[in-house]
């Protein structure tokens, strides 16, 4: 525990705390009295296809906490993390929300990773009012149907994240464009950004294909594809599936006349894909490089690497980072973890945590922050995670996001 | 291909005599056999007071319903189905899509639910009961596969991948009685009310007639069918009943979770209804909750010590085959028995 | 030619997807005959075929890191999963024969967690990058378009290992006591042969075949530990199209299931993973032990 956090540590620490608090209510109730820890329930998916994401994502959370306790806490409190898997299934992860809520009654939850599973918790926290501030991509979350009045996402969406690649591509890349999109809620709202920003420019779709999602080949939506030649190709789809289409549409050739994008480039999925990467050209939240320009940056990644033996954060790692310290600042804004008080707080917060300005909308609580364009390259790296180029940054800029009146909130 | 598709359960509680060996069953078993509902509900009564938290135990008491309603056609009646998913789901959806789209009284919902789970079980059933064995097996998944596309993509009616959401039901009224279901105690009596229901009406089946008949078709199908059992018939009765249960609870894990992932119908889940009979004893009346608990509680505390638990849940399901096979309450019965209880 | 089109469609755009399907379908056949090997000669339905399957993709990426050669990698991975097969016949899954189909069933689930869980620890929880060999790189005019080499290279590597398959079983004398142990055991065990050496052999030469199919999809995929999931299914599928225990029903429907997945991704993209699913239902309706599935037979 010298350098660093060991996150099955913790596990084992809060499963021991659990069970102390399963045997001796009465100790527990005596404890808060004098100051019990601010707790913060944290499901991720520590097992399944998205591990790696969402142990970057405790590391970084656990940063966040760090930092909190070693400036005194709050009137006294520490914040604590409460580190849960939810296998990357969304009835676990409802499972999970309850046992958070029910038996560690934490004050605050941050989390998530895949659209399901974030609607999942968010389900669940809003229905007992406690906030939720979501670090996974999703267009859902800011609709009025899912919406909560705890609810909050920390992370992009798709409809910010798409908009922003298709107008820095479509302009240069030209305007023929084919979508190979994954057949779910998630892809369709990818390519509905990319559409969008299209109208623009004035693209045009030659081709519209959906795959299933989770589809081991996609050989087989290629040669219609490449028959085409468009300008750019659109992959509408995500981790492994984005990995595998990319490596199969090089294999077939489409780089020779297509440019490839992707909506969100992710920093492992590109480390998993290897050179068939190379040239795609993608969105994210964040990318460490960003340490160049932004100061911000550059003080959260030198803590992560003191803190993680020289390890940069990742994209989606730096969003668990994130989540953590927009509950903790809103805490210490409202002084008070009551939930009215703090959500009252987290709507007026502006911060520069780690990427530059970024704030909450007020109707659907979404984080108004700037989307990066990157494009992948594995030749001539300073180091093994010098795996993209920035090559440009929109917003934050509530113009790139959807209305609230379109999301359905009454103004 | 001759060797038989299921083994001879070893233990069979609390079914009435006329069984091989039942002979040897001692006094006490017998005794507890004619109080098997009284017995199975006490344990669930205290249940919740010996999980680690409240919304795992309501987990239990859901899953062990389920392997209840898979035991009907696996353990009694010797039909291994790959397609129960199908009715878990079919049952969650129903009630789901009944709640958030129709704005249904909550018990009202859970019978449409059920509906829905047990008409999706007939339809399968007429198709998959003409074939036998491991071809019944893979019959049943695929058709349960069919099933889940299909919901998959009734994104308007279902929410497709992201799932069903919003089956936010905070309180039950009932004449005379209101329940808050945040309260997750209240939560856990309220479906063990339902729970309860299904176990005794579960147990009568057994006794009846019915029930006999079952398990002759399990012992010997041929044997059954000369007796003047419309073979076919019953086990479709059987697969449409069982599918029924099941979907009783897949509707109340939906109020329990409030949402529906599509996962639900995946063929993994069921997968999970054979792990949990067999892991509880196969064929007998208390082991699915045995299962339901033993499956639930590994996987959570394994998944809480470690992020590694795959590796355990491979390892001790490995063990269990090889060293329990009869299941741990299938293992109980057999050595209360040697032991002449 | 490239005038014609059937359905929208033009001819070549067709042709190109039919190929594909076959490439498709080449990986499928591979997966499917071990796990119709096994089962119809054991009656054991391998649930960690997707494991063999993926961990024989690792052991051969990971032996091309040391040896950079595709070749020693496509030598190693069947071996090595064919040795892995033995420990786990010898070891696990004798000690069930006589107790009928779920106990096995059960055993290879809780194995492909052990296994999958295994490569996650000693490889990590994202795969490793791989990529077609440097010789099998590129696309080459196939007349009706280009098509990736290593694609054609696969299904004619596919094409003879299934053929030297078949010569094993039909014309030496290992193969004729695997056909008659497929259609009595015991009548084998009288002869004088014991029936758990050949069954020892059948179920490792189903993981090496498992273990050869992963690694021949590695460069199309790259490895994760999760790649044998899908596989699993889509194996199950095929042997059950084909008949379980029928090495000519899963190359037949390998091939099938390949090139209807091919051409409902160009009809119906979004159905194709259903349309896998719904086959194998309207198949088993019609023909409730498969395509060419008999009773306890190779053929």
């Amino acid at each position: 525990m010298t350098t660093g956090i060991d996150r099955r540590g913790l596990l084992r620490g809060s499963a021991a705390a659990s069970a102390l608090a399963l045997a001796a209510p009465a100790l527990l109730r005596s404890a808060a009295a004098q100051g019990a820890p601010i707790r913060i329930g944290f499901p991720v998916p520590l097992t399944g296809a998205f591990g790696a994401e969402a142990n970057d994502q405790v590391r970084a959370a656990q940063l966040a906490i760090k930092e909190f306790n070693e400036a005194g806490g709050f009137q006294g409190r520490n914040a604590e993390l409460i580190v849960r898997d939810d296998k990357l299934n969304p009835g676990e992860a409802a499972g999970r929300t309850l046992e958070l809520i029910e038996k560690d009654k934490v004050n605050f939850l941050v989390g998530g990773l895949s659209a399901a599973v974030t609607l999942s918790i968010n389900n669940v926290a809003r229905e007992r009012g406690v906030i939720y501030n979501s670090i996974s991509q999703s267009d859902a979350i800011n609709e009025a149907k899912d919406f909560g009045r705890t609810t909050f996402h920390e992370a992009l969406n798709p409809h910010m994240t798409a908009g922003a690649v298709g107008r820095y591509v479509f302009p240069k890349s030209g305007k023929r464009v084919a979508f190979l999109s994954a057949d779910y809620a998630y892809g369709h709202e990818m390519m509905r950004g990319f559409k969008r920003a299209g109208e623009a420019s004035g693209i045009e779709v030659v081709a519209d294909i959906r795959h299933p999602i989770g589809a081991s080949d996609y050989s087989a939506f290629l040669p219609r594809i490449a028959a085409l030649k468009p300008d750019v190709l659109c992959l509408c789809n995500f981790g492994r599936d984005q990995v595998v289409s990319i490596q199969q549409a090089t294999e077939f050739g489409l780089k020779r006349t297509t440019k490839l994008v992707a909506p969100i480039l992710l920093f492992t999925a590109r480390k998993a894909g290897g050179d068939a990467f190379d040239g795609v050209i993608g969105g994210t939240s964040y990318y460490w490089r960003l340490e160049d320009s932004v100061p911000s940056a550059k003080a959260f990644n030198d803590r992560f690497r003191a803190a993680y033996g020289g390890a940069v954060p990742s994209d989606y790692g730096a969003l668990g980072y994130a989540g953590v310290r927009s509950v903790l600042e809103g805490v210490k804004a409202a002084g008070s973890v009551e939930t009215d008080k703090v959500v009252a707080a987290m709507e007026t917060l502006k911060a520069d945590f780690y990427k530059g300005p970024q704030s909450f909308r007020k109707c659907d609580h979404q984080l108004v922050q700037s989307v990066l364009i990157v494009e992948s390259k594995s030749k001539g790296l300073k180091t093994p995670d010098d795996v993209f180029t920035i090559l440009g940054t929109e917003g934050p800029d509530e113009r790139f996001l959807r209305s609230c009146d379109e999301l359905g909130h009454k103004a | 291909m001759s060797a038989p598709l299921t083994r001879i359960a070893a233990a069979e509680d609390g079914v009435p005599a006329a069984r091989p060996g039942s002979g040897r069953t001692g006094r006490w078993l017998r005794r507890a056999g004619r109080h098997r509902v009284a017995l199975t509900l006490a344990f669930l009564l205290i249940l919740p007071w010996i999980a680690p938290y409240q919304a795992l135990a309501v987990t239990i008491l859901v899953l062990g319903l389920y392997a209840l309603g898979f035991n009907l056609l696996f353990g009694y009646t010797g039909l291994l189905s790959f397609g129960h998913a199908a009715f878990l789901g079919g049952g969650a959806y129903g009630c789901g899509i009944a709640i958030v789209r129709y704005g249904l009284h909550p018990v009202l919902a859970l019978v449409a639910g059920t509906l829905l789970a047990t008409l999706i079980a007939a339809a399968m059933g007429v198709l998959a009961i003409r074939t036998r064995g491991i071809y019944f097996a893979m019959t049943t998944l695929a058709l349960s596969m069919c099933v889940y596309y299909g919901f998959y993509q009734a994104e308007s009616f279902t929410g497709g991948e992201n799932g069903l959401r919003g089956i936010n039901v905070p309180s039950l009224t009932l004449p005379g009685l209101r329940l808050s279901l945040l309260d997750p105690i209240v939560k856990y009596y309220a479906v063990l009310a339902v729970v309860g229901l299904a176990v005794w009406l579960f147990s009568r089946l057994l006794s009846s007639p019915f029930g006999a008949a079952l398990e002759a078709i399990r012992e010997n199908e041929s044997r059954a069918q000369a007796c003047g059992y419309d073979v076919r018939r019953m086990k479709l009765v059987a697969f449409v009943l069982s599918g029924a249960l099941c979907g009783l609870a897949g509707a109340l894990q939906a109020i329990h979770l409030s949402i529906v992932p599509i996962e639900t119908m995946h063929y993994s889940t069921s997968g999970q209804a054979v792990m949990m009979a067999l892991l509880g004893g196969m064929g007998t009346f208390f082991g699915p909750f045995v299962g339901a608990a033993t499956f639930a509680l590994l996987q959570d505390g394994l998944a809480t010590l470690t992020s590694h638990w795959q590796l355990f849940v491979g390892a001790i399901f490995i063990a269990f085959v090889l060293f329990l096979p009869l299941g741990i309450w299938g293992e109980v019965l057999a050595r209360l028995r040697r032991a002449g209880w | 030619m490239s005038g014609i089109t059937i359905g929208g469609f033009p001819l070549d755009l067709i042709g190109l997807q039919l190929v594909t399907g076959i490439a498709l379908g080449a990986i499928y056949v591979l997966v499917g005959i071990g796990l119709s090997l096994i089962f119809g000669l054991m009656n054991v339905v391998n649930f960690a075929h997707g494991a063999f399957f993926m961990v024989g993709a690792y052991v051969g990426v990971f032996l091309y890191g040391y040896t950079g050669s595709f070749w020693v990698s496509l030598v190693a991975a069947p071996l090595a999963m064919g040795l892995l097969g033995l420990a786990v016949e010898r070891v696990l899954v004798r000690p069930l024969y006589g107790r009928g189909i779920d106990d096995p069933l059960l055993l290879t689930f809780g194995l492909s967690y052990v296994m999958v869980e295994s490569v996650r620890i000693a490889f990590g929880l994202t795969g490793l990058p791989f990529g077609a060999p440097p010789e099998l790189r590129g696309a080459v005019d196939i007349g009706i378009g280009y098509f990736p080499l290593y694609r054609l290279f696969l299904i004619a590597f596919s094409l003879a290992v299934v053929g030297a398959l078949w010569l094993f079983i039909e014309r030496t004398p290992f193969g004729l006591v695997i056909r008659a142990g497929a259609r009595d055991p015991q009548i084998v065990q009288v002869l004088g042969i014991e029936i758990a050496k050949v069954w020892l052999a059948v179920f490792a030469l189903g993981c090496a075949l498992a273990g050869l199919a992963g690694i021949l999809a590695a460069p199309l995929q790259g490895v994760t530990p999760e790649m044998g999931i899908p596989v699993l299914a889509e194996a199950f599928v095929v042997t059950v199209v084909g008949g379980m225990g029928s090495l000519a029903g899963a190359v037949l429907a390998g091939l099938i299931v390949g090139i209807v997945v091919a051409m409902t991704s160009l009809v119906a993209p979004d159905m194709t993973k259903m349309a896998i699913f719904a086959l194998m239902a309207l198949v088993l309706l019609v023909r409730p032990r498969g395509l060419l599935g008999r009773a306890g037979a190779l053929g």
